[in-house]
């Protein structure tokens, strides 16, 4: 399908499916041979350089004359269609398509609420969450179960309206809708109903607690912008959307993929279930090497500059493969040994430079009580399919697994 | 070895913390503050892996 030339790969198309079905597409591994930065045209129209090793990956990502701004000229938009991307541009910017000072303006306020501190206090709760969704996967006769609907949706989907403060009454609306948002069994209309749906209720939901503010997220938000000056009421509506998408099916996959992961390499299993302190670098390991979010963090050049033996111009759009970074064996040996004991801090599945995943360490916090509680309180637990008939989003922006059938 | 922190470049990303929380702390607007500049033979190879791990680049090493 695709023909290399003197560094360039003609016509790869992004994103690319992948292999086995955990390993990298192929061309990730000849791309990153040929050069840790080479140029690729896409098929959807243009070229963007593409950057593949793991320290080009970290330069690139941390370096200020690289523009995150979607809306800029030259932005490799691959995974867009012409619609989302119209309604991308008509949107207020979201932060995670601001540079520079803009970026800390937005960003700065919020990061309090995501502290390691601040997160410790929520682990009980979440805790209670994930508890009680095993103990309705424990109290039900129906095998096999499709672990996505029963687990991995409705955690971080609770998780988030803990966070937002969304009130317990409107808590099945909300977890209905968001999974209606992200499932594969709702029609493109469904979607688009829910999507609206929730965007209208988080609307509903900054306006009702700027009335009554309370001591939570939204409602500290609310007192540091009225102690500020001027409340942003669209700017909090936002940021409500953003840590909704942001933290809801990324999760979700990861869960999923996490369980698929150690379900198919007992030997890693073993280890985290004799030696739970084990488990939050097993959780680093599987965020490598899964790297559900690829491609995602893309930049646009706003200087001439040469990185990685590259000449980028201004103007030139530049994809980060945090997946091939991330299978880099330079800083990764062996990268498609699944290897909980190995020490992958390093990975970049959460992105790196400024932009860094804001809710890194509630995902870490979230998988590691998931991973720990499910396999304690079931420890029978097994795929009820083989692994390859399992249904991958090879088709989706965010990978993970439509349905994951498990037994015990 | 001493260990100096920008809180201008700092972005809340935790890393630090994660890492050696011994050396590494956050106020509660989730800015880096150093428990200790000078991290002892016991935290020192996690405080220099903390600074690697820094996605603002707002950690680094100042030899002495």
């Amino acid at each position: 399908m695709t023909k290399s030339v003197a560094g360039e790969l003609a016509g790869l198309e992004l994103p690319v499916e992948r292999g086995c079905p955990f390993a990298p597409p192929a061309a990730y591994e000849r791309l990153r041979e040929q050069a840790p930065i080479s140029k690729v045209r896409l098929t959807s129209g243009g070229q963007a350089w593409w950057v593949s090793g793991h320290e080009e990956a970290r330069t690139v990502l941390a370096d200020p004359r690289f523009s995150s701004d979607r809306r800029k000229d030259g932005f490799p938009l691959f995974n867009l269609d012409a619609a989302t991307l119209r309604q991308l541009r008509s949107q207020p910017q979201l932060m995670i398509g601001m540079d520079g000072g803009e970026h800390a303006a937005a960003r700065r306020p919020v990061i309090g609420e995501f502290t390691i501190k601040r997160l410790a206090a929520l682990r009980p709760r979440i805790q209670d969450i994930v508890d009680h969704f095993i103990d309705a996967l424990l109290a039900t006769d129906q095998r096999p179960v499709d672990l996505v609907q029963a687990l991995s949706l409705p955690v971080p989907s609770l998780v988030i309206c803990e966070l937002l403060g969304v009130p317990y009454t409107d808590h099945d609306f909300f977890q209905s809708r968001t999974t209606m948002m992200v499932s594969r069994t709702s029609s493109p209309q469904e979607r688009r109903q829910a999507f609206t749906e929730v965007r209208a209720y988080l609307d509903d939901l900054v306006t009702r607690k700027e009335a009554e503010p309370g001591d939570d997220l939204f409602g500290r938000q609310i007192a540091r912008q009225r102690q500020n000056g001027a409340l942003d009421h669209a700017g909090l509506v936002s940021l409500a959307f953003l840590l909704l998408t942001a933290g809801h099916e990324t999760t979700a996959n990861m869960i999923s993929l996490g369980v698929v992961g150690l379900l198919t390499h007992p030997e890693q299993l073993a280890l985290i279930k004799t030696d739970p302190g084990r488990t939050p670098m097993a959780v680093e390991e599987l965020l490598r090497y899964f790297t559900i979010a690829d491609g995602v963090t893309s930049r646009v050049a706003t200087e001439d500059m040469e990185i990685g033996g590259a000449s980028i111009r201004a103007g030139e759009g530049v994809i980060v493969s945090a997946l091939s970074a991330n299978w880099d064996p330079a800083a990764f040996k062996d990268p498609a040994d699944l290897d909980v004991d190995r020490g992958a801090r390093h990975h970049l599945a959460f992105g790196f430079g400024p932009h860094q995943c804001l809710g890194q360490n509630l995902a870490r916090m979230e998988l590691q009580i998931v991973f720990d509680t499910l396999f304690r309180r079931i420890p029978a637990l097994r795929l009820a399919v083989p692994v390859d008939d399992l249904p991958f989003k090879n088709d989706a922006v965010i990978y993970g697994a439509h349905e994951l059938p498990v037994t015990w | 070895m001493r260990i100096k922190a920008d809180t201008d470049l700092c972005v809340g990303s935790g890393q630090c913390t994660l890492t050696e929380p011994t050396v590494f702390d956050q106020d509660d607007d989730g800015l880096v503050t150093l428990l200790t500049d000078h991290p002892d033979d016991q935290s020192a190879a996690q405080a220099r892996h903390a600074v690697t791990l820094c996605p603002s680049r707002a950690l680094s090493i100042v030899q002495e």
